[in-house]
């Protein structure tokens, strides 16, 4: 298979000019003939669904939530990135384009990153517009924080509520369409199926999660917009219904699925604290900027936090990084908490935990000032463990919290299958091998509101269409197959529940293919993913019927599409024989443990394709060619 | 520390909008109380799936309070009984040992029962599309610092905005009143120069919209207030009457 990922040619701060210009236009008049379908309403599919909608196109949004407002988006904390140089620190379209592709460890397109930081500015702009509350100095103008490993300010805010308030704004903007008759809103439905006619996708199938009646939609094209597949791992911080099932679905039906295997595991999340866990929580990564790290110096040492003098403790990050500190990318930040808890230097019941200490903080600030920070984070840290971080150091470790990898996209963010449009966390493209922090609201929003209304059209007014009605026999033979796999879950009836079964897989995800992975390791989670699929298929027990709400069989499709899905990640972890950003297997690591890049092997981004049930699927490669940035080995020393 | 308890439940089910519902109840043995009101539920939910009957149906997604997915009257209380918490960010350790806890969805003719706790808030974004945004499409903006915004005006915006959308302020309130949930987008946006434009109409739709969708008066109760897991001030039930004043006073429809 010929990958062409579209990058247009010349030099890179003109091609997204001149790629503008190149594309076909469809007439104003032309567009409400022209009907797509959006699929997920976080802030990628909330603004794209919106932006379409104003352009003149007959929209039809889905989501699984109640309301478009819930979607995921809504938890993020921290804060959005746009190359404004605000703060007049140094900051520019450049430097940005250059965190961004260094974050990912060189393992992202440089003409899709160069475009996420040139229209990063429009982004806030667009947001002060629709009325987001965004955070402001004393003079009225808008507040800037560093985050993440930045070395400059170029964080936009929101209180800790960055995520809610961006995604209010673009659902607001939604809700205006839905108003005029533009969009037509289906809440609570879950996409099962893509369709495709004479190989364009041209609808999808989905369940009614109230009447469990399944139902056809058709379109010129389709857009999913249906976030990251972190739960995977069943414990992570994404909401309880993010899935992999819509691009999973796609990628059944022929699009390909691209670096699976890159998962970013958050460094500031609350720990475990018992087996019925549901979720973990995200204490966002702002925190590090005012808390320091650290561990008791001599394993074991397990007396209370206060009673251990300094001379006792070791703030590992600070001394091991000292130009960084406490502020190293997340990928760092995460694997040296793992190895200090190896040590045995961990802390709290579990030790499986680190110390994350606001005492020098306060002391120096104020309790007002560090409150006005964090007030919300410290609350909410509060409620979770019942122990007040102002007089306590807060205790954290990392937890799954974002996928780098998605389907594959090309330049116009179309997968392989035309008329097949990926945006948000769903697509592989902008953060390579790990993202950087407030990259990812800004990617989501960039995609929708910036990027999509424009490549669509080349698409559709290029394309020839041949009517394809919710009648066609295609739409009737994908109903078909979403109906038998609905029934086949509800007829196993074993005896081990949906939760059980993916409980046991996220096990073997973080044991084997978590934050350090190698081949033994990943070579034994395979064969035990697939005998725990099999199991599955023999042995889950999902009650209710098809016929109305039922949200134990929702589950169990998620779950299965996961037990096919984790093996994917594991093959596509074992393909990759080096360590990149977030990918590190312990055979390829420096001297000083940091991943091991092999420019020369596996500088290519991971295509792969499904061959069908129980086959390997077929590995394709993307090369990156780095033409702006010279690749080097990252170091935050 | 945490510890374990014992308590009875009594949760009300009901199998669709038009069947009659009941309350059914159920021991809940061993919880931690670390763990949270959702998670407790989860732990039912396994047991009665292993015993063949249909767990409880219930609304919930972030399960970290900002969703406004979830939602219960717990032993008469809107979230339950901490202040400022979300049913989801309750935990068990505010429960005793031996307790009896009564659950059941919220209840307000605006909002019907799909199953069980699941209700219909979808009137909550009716009363958005009609008015709850300023029109800016995207792509002409000015630039962000364009107009400057006094500090403690967009903070006192950014109280309002903070509505998650929830409902509990329907459902604590003895009229199953709005009033709330409306007051906190009208002053979110109306608070801030951007806003201003479509203030008279927006103020408008917005409440003609929430009376057409059959919530209730306010009385002022307060209860909306009580019940607000985001603590959203009632100073905003004010505005928005003074806004709904001012609208029909300079541009009466
Ligand atoms: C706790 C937390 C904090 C974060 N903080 C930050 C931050 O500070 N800055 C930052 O930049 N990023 C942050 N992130 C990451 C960021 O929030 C997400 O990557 C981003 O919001 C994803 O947006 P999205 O639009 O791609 O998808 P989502 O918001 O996940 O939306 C997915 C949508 O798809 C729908 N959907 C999914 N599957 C289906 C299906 N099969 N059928 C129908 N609909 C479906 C869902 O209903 C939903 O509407 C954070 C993430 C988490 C978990
Ligand atoms: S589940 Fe999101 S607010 Fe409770």
């Amino acid at each position: 298979m010929r990958l062409d990922a579209k990058i247009p040619s010349g030099p890179l701060a003109e091609k997204w000019d001149r790629h503008r210009f190149d594309l076909k236009l469809v007439n104003p008049a032309n567009k409400r003939k022209y009907d797509i379908i959006v699929v997920g309403t976080g802030l990628a599919g909330a603004s794209a669904s919106a932006s379409l909608a104003e352009l003149g196109y007959d929209v039809k949004t889905f989501c699984i939530q109640d309301s478009p407002r819930r979607a995921h988006s809504i938890a993020a904390q921290g804060g959005i990135n746009a190359a404004k140089n605000y703060a007049n620190d140094g900051d520019s379209i450049w430097r940005l384009f250059y965190d961004t592709v260094k974050g990912g460890d060189f393992r992202a397109r440089e003409a899709n990153v160069y475009r996420l930081a040139q229209v990063s500015s429009a982004i806030i702009d667009q947001g002060v517009a629709q009325g987001i509350p965004f955070a402001r100095d004393y003079g009225g103008l808008l507040a800037n924080r560093s985050f993440g490993g930045a070395q400059v300010s170029r964080t936009f805010y929101a209180r800790g509520q960055t995520g809610q308030q961006l995604l209010l704004g673009a659902y607001n903007s939604l809700m205006r369409q839905v108003g005029t008759g533009k969009v037509k809103m289906y809440p609570r439905r879950e996409m099962l199926e893509l369709v495709l006619v004479n190989g364009q996708a041209r609808g999808i199938v989905v369940r009614n999660l109230i009447t469990g009646e399944i139902e056809s939609h058709s379109a010129h094209a389709v857009a999913l917009c249906t976030g990251g597949y972190g739960n995977v791992y069943f414990l992570s911080t994404n909401a309880m219904a993010s899935n992999v099932t819509a691009c999973y679905r796609a990628y059944k039906k022929g699009a390909l699925f691209s670096n699976p295997c890159f998962t970013q595991i958050h460094p500031t999340c609350i720990p475990v604290h018992g087996d019925y866990q549901s979720k973990l929580t995200l204490m966002s990564e702002s925190l590090r900027n005012d808390g320091r790290v650290w561990v008791p110096k001599n394993p074991g040492d397990k007396r209370p936090p206060k009673e251990i003098p300094e001379a006792d403790r070791d703030y590992y990050l600070e001394s091991k990084y000292p130009s960084f500190g406490n502020l190293v990318p997340r990928d760092v930040a995460s694997r040296n908490a793992k190895e200090q808890c190896d040590m045995g230097k961990g802390v709290g019941d579990t030790a499986l935990a680190v110390y994350l200490d606001f005492e020098d903080a306060i002391n120096r600030d104020g309790k007002d000032v560090i409150a006005q920070k964090y007030g919300n984070l410290f609350q909410m840290y509060e409620k979770i463990t019942g122990e007040n971080p102002y007089e306590m150091p807060m205790m954290i470790y990392p937890a799954v919290h974002y996928t780098m990898g998605g389907l594959w996209v090309d330049y116009n963010l179309m997968s392989t299958i035309p008329g097949l449009f990926v945006l948000g966390e769903a697509n592989f493209s902008d953060h390579g091998a790990n993202r950087l922090g407030a990259s990812a609201l800004m990617q989501g929003l960039a995609d929708g509101y910036f990027v999509l209304p424009y490549t669509i059209g080349g698409y559709l007014a290029a394309e020839a269409f041949q009517d394809a009605p919710i009648e066609h026999p295609a739409f009737k033979e994908t109903t078909r197959e979403a109906q038998a796999r609905v029934e086949r879950l509800l007829s196993v009836n074993g005896k081990r529940t949906v939760d059980d079964f993916h409980r046991e897989l996220g096990h073997i995800m973080w044991e084997y293919c978590g934050m350090a992975r190698n081949n033994d390791g990943l070579n034994k989670a395979k064969g035990m993913i697939q005998s725990l699929r099999d199991e599955f298929w023999e042995n889950v027990k999902v009650p209710g019927s098809n016929g109305d709400f039922n949200q134990s069989l929702e589950r169990a499709g998620r779950a299965a599409d996961f037990l096919e899905f984790g093996e994917l990640m594991i093959s596509d972890a074992l393909a990759r024989q080096e360590s990149c950003g977030c990918h590190l297997n312990e055979g390829f690591q420096t001297e000083e443990n940091e991943a091991r890049r092999d420019d020369e092997n596996f500088c290519h981004v991971s295509c792969w394709e499904y061959a069908g049930e129980d086959k390997e699927p077929a590995l394709h490669k993307e090369p990156l060619a780095f033409e702006n940035v010279e690749l080097t080995q990252r170091s935050y020393k | 520390m945490s510890k374990t308890i014992n308590l009875t439940l009594k949760v009300w089910r009901q199998e669709g909008p038009e069947k009659k519902g009941r309350l059914e109840t159920y021991p809940a043995r061993d919880i931690s109380t670390d763990m949270s009101f959702l998670e407790m539920i989860d732990v039912i939910n396994e047991q009665l799936t292993l015993d063949g009957k249909e767990p409880i149906a219930f609304d919930h997604d972030c399960r970290e309070g900002i969703c406004g997915m979830c939602g219960a009257v717990v032993n008469g209380h809107a979230h339950g009984p901490e202040k400022g918490t979300t049913l989801c960010q309750l935990h068990m350790r505010h429960f005793s040992d031996g307790d009896t806890i009564v659950i059941e969805p919220w209840r307000s003719r605006a909002f019907k029962v799909v199953k069980d706790l699941v209700v219909d808030r979808s009137a909550f974004d009716e009363i958005i599309q009609v008015g709850g945004y300023i029109s800016a499409n995207a792509g002409g903006a000015p630039d962000g610092n364009a107009i400057p915004i006094p500090q403690s005006v967009a903070e006192l915006a950014m109280d309002a905005a903070a509505c998650i959308g929830c409902g509990a302020c329907v459902a604590a309130c003895p009229n199953a009143s709005a009033m709330l949930f409306v007051g906190a987008k009208v002053s979110h946006l109306g608070l801030l120069p951007q806003g201003r434009p479509e203030a008279a109409k927006r103020v408008q739709s917005m409440v003609s919209r929430m009376d057409a969708l059959g919530f209730g008066n306010c009385t002022n109760e307060a209860e909306c207030e009580a019940a607000c897991p985001k603590e959203i001030s009632i100073t905003n039930i004010a505005r928005l009457n003074r806004e709904f004043l001012k609208a029909k006073f300079f541009s009466p429809e």
